[in-house]
């Protein structure tokens, strides 16, 4: 038999974009990126216990350009890994799963995780 | 037919042999986590200012240092228990996932140790 030479499943770029899929993925990265920040948490924890300096170093690194982005998109990965995994804790009990509440569910975690996020990051600036 | 119980198949089998210990441990660290960051979160931003001093005050009051700890722990471990999923979906090679999970390993125990000393040492230090 010869193989077929359709794409065998799962494939996923060849499928149309959804909400599902689209949490569902953003929720794994959010975490991992979430895990990296782990380590950045520590070194401010580490920081913060070696004193002024090395605390006032720290500080100055997570001010400039590059702290700056990456803080906001810690700020956004935490607010969406939180809402999303409320999301799913709800599918744990067996609730939600009809295509209404799964697809609203998802905007929210979604759009709730931009709002939060752009708030913070607003309030912090005022 | 299987002679296993519904219970003895449930704890042991499956392709990853631990049963359903990994995804509930998974669940209550998540729980455990939405009180623990919000807290931390809100209690940070809440401070007058994020200098030296006053962060270092802050940490310093038991309850604080307490509710820390239990954030690093419960958050490394949640963490680990997620990144290890992704390093076993995505790294196909034996060798190279045992070399991946190990290290991962080594990582959350040095940077959850790390943070947790370093409150230790805020806690009760001078």
């Amino acid at each position: 038999m010869t193989a077929p030479s359709r794409p065998t499943s799962p494939h996923w770029q060849i499928y149309r974009w959804q909400i599902g899929s689209s949490t569902s993925i953003l929720h794994r990265v959010t975490g991992v990126a979430l895990a990296v920040g782990l380590v950045a948490l520590s070194f401010w924890f580490v920081s913060l216990a070696g004193g002024e300096q090395s605390y006032a170093v720290a500080s100055k690194l997570f001010a400039g350009p590059i702290g700056l982005v990456v803080l906001i998109g810690w700020t956004f990965a935490f607010s969406f890994h939180l809402l999303n995994g409320v999301r799913h804790l709800f599918f744990d009990s067996g609730r939600g799963f009809e295509r209404k509440a799964r697809h609203a569910g998802g905007w929210i975690a979604l759009l709730g995780a931009l709002a939060l996020t752009l708030g913070v990051w607003v309030w912090l600036w005022h | 037919m299987s002679l296993r119980s519904p219970l003895g198949r449930v704890l042991g089998l499956g392709s990853a042999k631990d049963g359903t210990a990994h995804w509930w441990a998974q669940r209550v660290s998540a729980v455990a986590l939405i009180p623990l960051t919000l807290w931390f979160l809100l209690t940070l931003l809440a401070l007058p200012d994020l200098g030296y001093a006053t962060v270092r005050t802050w940490l310093a009051l038991p309850i604080n240092g307490f509710l820390a700890v239990l954030l690093v722990a419960v958050l490394t471990y949640h963490a680990y228990l997620g990144t290890t999923v992704v390093i076993e979906d995505y790294v196909a090679a034996a060798g190279t996932r045992i070399v991946a999970l190990m290290l991962l390993r080594f990582l959350y125990v040095l940077a959850g140790g790390a943070a947790i000393f370093a409150i230790l040492r805020v806690a009760f230090g001078p």
